[in-house]
């Protein structure tokens, strides 16, 4: 089971009240790549990976989720107090018209967060990889979500973010090499 | 010693329709190089940094927007 | 409703972020190095750290954890402003 902690895991500071941002961030929230597709990959592959990882699948999993979390606050304190006319100037109307402030779980074009996002084909090798490429289209996603925006404090979390997916990154590879080792074999047969 | 980004300088045509960027850049983040973490790598010296940064290891730490001399609109 | 969080909350509050950070990390690496002795006495050394930091700043501000991580005072303060997006 899980407990929740009333902290985010890094302080989220936004200096700027600029709707679009939001808009751009969402990405991280319900897309492909993003936080909610990461942390519900990892946490689905467990079950069937090599007990060597599960340990790692189940840790990285919960730390997506407070990942996840942040871009939510950013998201939240983003469009919390802007207008209806500021968000149709930052092209969130469409978003307005359906969900008002609430977030969702969508891309940045509006997309709805699908299952096939995650992706499981029960062969460790595979998800793994594909765990390390997931961990470097999100850091890859994180660089252009900070090109796009001049909000220093934001980026600063932003930064955070994308620091994390290179270790996610650097450990998902270590997990390759333990199921590559082949020492402890003979004990098996 | 590795470097974080690579440069390259795209074909640029006489027809390009926009003003070119004549040299382009992307990121080769640490993770790409350090193979197995060997143990016992420095830390940074204060938990406050290691937050700050994003990690408890220098050695794993991969600065963004690229430093320097890298920018993408060169 | 507006409740002004003391400097002191954030302070205190980010020493915390900065010790579970680092926690975070070494249990990361533990995972794919079960045997680094050094690692592990530091992931415990911290993980007490982590607790007396938490205590503290719980007789302050309230719980940190549900489901029976955390004491409560009365009336029932789990369930109060502000939750992490607000502060």
């Amino acid at each position: 089971m899980w407990y929740y902690e009333k902290k985010l895991q890094y302080p989220v500071k936004v200096s700027t009240c600029n709707p679009m941002l939001a808009r751009y961030l969402v990405e991280q929230y319900g897309g492909a790549d993003g936080e909610l597709a990461a942390a519900l990959r990892y946490m689905n592959q467990r079950y069937t990976i090599p007990d060597k990882v599960v340990g790692l699948l189940t840790d990285i999993a919960t730390e997506e989720f407070s990942h996840l979390e942040m871009i939510a606050t950013m998201i939240y304190k983003l469009t919390k107090d802007a207008t209806p006319e500021m968000l149709k100037e930052a092209g969130l109307g469409d978003h307005y018209v359906n969900h008002d402030k609430a977030l969702f779980y969508e891309n940045a074009s509006g997309v709805p967060f699908t299952a096939t996002y995650i992706q499981a084909k029960g062969d460790p090798i595979a998800d793994l990889y594909e765990d390390i490429a997931a961990e470097e289209k999100a850091r890859a996603t994180y660089q252009w979500i900070i090109d796009l925006s001049d909000d220093t404090d934001l980026n600063d979390s932003l930064k955070f973010l994308r620091e994390r997916e290179v270790v996610h990154s650097q450990r998902f590879r270590e997990a390759v090499e333990i199921l590559k080792d082949d020492r402890n074999q003979k004990k098996i047969f | 010693m590795f470097t974080q980004y690579k440069y390259w300088k795209p074909y640029i045509s006489p027809f390009d329709p926009c003003p070119p960027i004549k040299v382009k850049v992307y990121a080769t983040p640490p993770q790409l190089y350090m193979g197995f973490q060997p143990p016992g790598l420095p830390q940074f010296p204060t938990p406050q940094e290691a937050l700050r940064a994003g990690t408890l290891w220098p050695q794993l730490f991969s600065p963004y927007p690229p430093p320097k001399g890298g920018m993408k609109s060169e | 409703m507006s409740k002004k969080m003391p400097p002191e909350f954030y302070t205190l509050l980010e020493e915390i972020q900065a010790i579970d950070f680092v926690i975070v990390e070494l249990n990361l690496y533990l995972d794919t190095h079960p045997n680094d002795y050094d690692a592990i006495q530091q992931f415990n050394e911290n993980t007490e750290k982590s607790m007396k930091l938490k205590v503290n700043f719980e007789q302050k501000f309230g719980p940190l954890m549900n489901f029976g991580r955390s004491y409560s005072d009365y009336p029932f303060n789990w369930v109060d402003t502000p939750w992490p997006w607000q502060v």
